[in-house]
């Protein structure tokens, strides 16, 4: 296998001390086990801040670990442990053969119907610019110029500039000749600037704050997180100053980072299955999505087309193949406005009978696989920003989002944004402070009216969504360019 | 990872130290039982066990911070710890001086274990699974040790832990009528489950009738202590820091300003003397026993870590700078006059999904979710769909709330992002005269 580092080598290793000598492969255990996987997940990560010009503790992370899966009979369990000697694997691989006793006594579907894979595979991020290639001091020191270049005004009450860097190998070893190693590497940077004056606090963020994808240190220029700075911070001084955002209808131009979440919230999360088979209905919810809609539900306007999108270079989660050993290919979800399939993995599709995603994902070694976004990517349509905002009479455009909420069936929501600007008569106008909107999902994307074209697409994501029992926090990718909605509820803060 | 091999292990490290180096390490160590259950039945079971080494390598006014996972076995787990003790003391030449660096030069020893009596998972889930026959039932079990450590190269040795379980479920009518209940603590007893999940059948037999919807606007609401923990999440969200107050980012900023007042009957507290989590920091420090963050109405003391502490001049009394063990007063209404002094409005259950609609305002957003019902003439009458709030809680905990209850409901936290929580809230239920429902 190409590219093989260290960690990956190290990992392989493992993997074959396991299958070797393991319980998995004794005879009596193997009379057992219908199937097992391994995966190993290896990570190193390290973060530095500065703030207020102080650089606050660098922190240094090392992680390894394994989980266990087997399929004995009707019944599946899971061991996950970071001891990954033959005798911590083989612990590991016990106690999930307990588990899946217990599942194969009281289980909800049978468990020969989970995915075996044989698949080979393997994936790498796309890195320019490798992490080791600058000095712990170089990058402290392009942390100190962004935090003093958000230094414009007494009135700036905190400044802060941060650069951080994780690097995941995996590598998904199964009893079938599985051989999955994936390699995904990411940089993320941000800067936050908190203004305060006559009782009003704003803070804007900014420099890849919220717009991570994977890559090295070329994430930095690619950023702003030096250039930004000062924008970033006169823009917090200028919503202290300006007026709330108004109370009323009116239309709506979004910004690809308040885009971003609008897709996460009220597209990816009610189109995963395992909401819709009412997996999560104690913690996240469930869906106001049925199964009955696929293929014929209007989801949104003929302008609305989402895909399911591994494959896009540097997006935060490309990957060749999803936890449970899937391949993964690009697939849409809605087209034409109309709901074609779930985010489902392997699993789900067979109880739920629906064709799904390669998304059964786990957010480290020590959490299994569920039913995740990936990349969930808004396409293109024609014309750029002006276009939309010159087709606008009376409206808001909003940039950033910093607050998020939506019912457990993900239909009623309410998003808050950093920035507001008006919109009258086809031009854009004063700021606006506290930019609030709410809607109803099953409403909201039947009101698209324009989607900005290829040139305007920007592909970020999100850094902590969480779901699951128990509670797993991943990376999501959402790739969008701005769009147009018409007729929608907007306000301001105060009491 | 048990407490003698981990100070065993510290003492190997701290050997290590070289001339006017410190040396803190800090342990996390869990062992627990996952059992995800859905329709009364196991979707998804397992074990986790993991151990992750903290330390932080100080050298005159330099640190550097790091960690990694330990394996369980001494001579490995040295030969990691030692491996990442060399990559920090590569980095510290090249950080600055840190002008917060702040610790305990005081060496510490305590050590608490809570001890339970646990069932195996397994015999827990057939025993749950029995006795919910016919509901459908979706849910985690959460069962073992978790447990904090920490030596230093100064002589500190602190050690907590604690084996508990927790089970968290609810149960379904259909789409999204529900219950929720927990159960957690330290002693399994069936009959305490048999008797809430008789209590969730009755509530789901109000629930079968049919769905009222209301339209927007003020209505009077009880906000059951469930309900409550979640607008305490909120307040926790940059209510009580330092940090927050001092760079004027807490929603509490008009409180503490003395611009605003809650209900003078509204006493909030940091209660670490219950003692589910651990009384110390990462620091070396002891946590406060109490700390009173709103008195009568009026803002308190913040919670202070030990940076901050050090960075505006204050007493470190807290691990992090939010509530881990909040605690508020009880009231005088007793629970079972609820319904009759709500009259007519909203029994919330639970919330869901809450954000800030406007910090400045301390205002929040966020949904109705299980168990809550539309209340008529001091009866329920319908379970309600769910609604939106905007709202402040400048009203909700001040001039609209009416009472608190007398009983409280001690919760303990189930959730697992970073390991199984310790955390937990002892907290009545609130009558408030208003709350804005939006959508």
């Amino acid at each position: 296998m190409k590219h093989q580092t260290e960690p990956l080598s190290q990992l392989h290793e493992i993997a074959a001390g396991f299958a070797a000598t393991s319980p998995a492969t004794t005879p009596a255990a193997t009379a057992g086990a219908d199937y097992w996987s391994l995966r190993l997940v290896d990570q190193t990560s390290e973060g530095l801040a500065v703030r207020d010009d102080v650089a606050e503790p660098s922190s240094l992370g090392l992680s390894r670990g394994g989980m266990v899966t087997v399929v004995v009979g009707a019944g599946i369990g899971y061991g996950a442990t970071n001891d990954l000697s033959p005798a911590g694997l083989t612990a590991a691989f016990k106690r999930a053969c307990r588990f899946a006793s217990l599942h194969d006594r009281l289980g909800l579907f049978d468990a020969r119907q989970y995915p075996r894979s044989a698949l080979r595979a393997e994936f790498r991020s796309p890195v320019a610019q490798p992490w080791e290639s600058w000095t712990l001091q170089d990058k402290l020191a392009v942390l100190a110029k962004a935090c003093a270049g958000l230094d414009v005004d007494e009135r700036i009450v905190e400044r802060a500039a941060w650069l951080g860097h994780q690097r995941s190998v995996q590598l998904l070893f199964t009893s079938d000749g599985g051989e999955i190693a994936q390699h995904w590497e990411y940089v993320h940077c941000g800067l936050s600037a908190t203004a305060h004056a006559d009782g009003q606090t704003q803070t804007r963020r900014g420099g890849g704050a919220d717009h991570a994808q994977q890559g090295g240190l070329e994430r930095i220029s690619a950023s702003g997180l030096v250039d930004d700075a000062a924008l970033v911070a006169s823009e917090a001084i200028a919503l202290v100053e300006a007026p709330e955002c108004p109370t009323g209808r009116r239309d709506l131009v979004l910004l690809p980072s308040q885009m971003t979440l609008q897709i996460h919230e009220s597209i990816g999360h009610p189109l995963e299955l395992d909401r819709i088979l009412g997996d999560e209905r104690n913690y996240a919810g469930l869906s106001f999505v049925t199964p009955d809609m696929f293929g014929t539900y209007r989801y949104g306007s003929s302008l609305l087309n989402v895909t399911f999108d591994p494959d896009v270079p540097g997006e935060l989660v490309s990957y060749a193949a999803d936890d449970d050993g899937t391949p993964a290919r690009r697939v849409h979800l809605i087209r034409d406005g109309i709901l074609e399939r779930p985010l489902g993995g392997a699993l789900s599709q067979h109880r739920s009978r629906l064709t799904g995603t390669a998304n059964a994902r786990a957010c480290d070694w020590d959490r299994p696989p569920i039913d995740r976004m990936a990349n969930i990517n808004l396409e293109p349509g024609e014309g750029g920003l002006d276009d939309l905002i010159a087709r606008v009479e009376h409206g808001v455009l909003l940039d950033t989002n910093r607050s998020w909420s939506i019912d457990d069936s993900r239909n009623k929501f309410q998003f808050g944004c950093e920035l507001g600007r008006l919109i009258e008569d086809g031009e854009l106008k004063g700021l606006v402070r506290n930019p609030s909107y709410r809607g109803i999902s099953a409403e909201f994307w039947r009101s698209l009216d324009g989607v900005g074209g290829a040139e305007t697409l920007e592909v970020r994501g999100v850094r902590n969504c969480g779901k699951g029992e128990p509670n797993q926090s991943v990376f999501v990718g959402h790739a969008s360019p701005p769009c147009l909605f018409r007729d929608v509820e907007v306000f301001g803060g105060g009491l | 990872m048990n407490q003698e091999a981990f100070f065993a292990l510290a003492d190997r490290l701290l050997e290590r130290t070289q001339d006017d180096e410190l040396l803190f390490a800090n342990l996390d160590v869990e062992d627990s039982d996952f059992v995800r259950l859905n329709q009364n039945h196991v979707r998804q079971a397992g074990s986790v066990r993991s151990a992750g080494l903290g330390l932080t390598l100080i050298d005159g006014s330099k640190q550097v911070e790091g960690g990694c996972e330990l394996t369980g076995s001494a001579d490995a787990d040295l030969a990691l710890a030692l491996s990442l003790l060399e990559r920090l003391r590569e980095r510290l030449p090249h950080v600055p001086d840190d002008p917060y660096l702040h610790f305990s030069d005081t060496p510490m020893q305590s050590s608490r274990a809570i001890a339970a009596d646990l069932p195996d998972a397994a015999e827990a889930i057939a025993t749950l699974t029995d006795q919910a026959v016919g509901l459908d039932l979706v849910g985690i079990w959460a069962s073992g040790l978790i447990g904090d450590g920490l030596a230093s190269s100064i002589g500190h040795r602190y050690w907590h832990q604690s084996e508990s379980f927790n089970l968290d479920w609810s149960c379904y009518l259909d789409r999204d009528k529900a219950v929720k209940d927990a159960y957690s603590g330290f002693a399994w007893d069936p009959l305490q489950l048999a008797q809430r999940i008789n209590r969730q059948r009755e509530r789901l037999q109000i629930m079968a009738r049919p769905q009222r919807r209301i339209e927007p606007g003020r209505y009077r609401a009880f906000l059951a202590p469930a309900a409550m923990q979640e607008l305490m999440d909120m307040l926790a969200w940059g209510g009580f820091g330092l940090r927050d107050h001092r760079t004027r980012q807490t929603p509490l900023l008009a409180l503490a300003n003395g611009d605003v007042a809650l209900h003078p009957r509204l006493n909030m507290t940091e209660a670490n003397e219950r003692g589910l989590a651990a009384g110390f920091t990462a620091e070396g420090f002891a946590k406060a026993e109490r700390v009173p963050l709103i008195n009568s109405g009026r803002f308190g003391q913040c919670l202070v870590d030990a940076r901050s502490a050090k960075e505006y001049g204050a007493e470190v009394n807290a691990a992090a700078e939010y509530p881990e063990a909040i605690e508020v007063a009880a009231g005088d209404l007793p629970a079972n006059d609820v319904l009759a002094r709500l009259g007519t409005g909203l029994y919330i259950g639970n919330l869901w999904y809450c954000n800030w609609s406007d910090r400045n305002s301390c205002r929040v957003t966020g949904m109705t979710r299980f168990g809550t019902f539309w209340v008529e003439d001091g009866q329920i009458a319908a379970p309600l769909a769910v609604m939106r709030f905007d709202d402040s809680l400048y009203r909700l905990l001040g001039d609209r709330l009416e009472a608190l209850t007398r009983e409280r409901d001690l919760l303990l936290s189930a959730e697992t992002y970073d390991g199984r929580s310790s955390d937990s809230a002892l907290l009545p239920g609130a009558l408030v005269s208003g709350i804005d429902l939006t959508l």
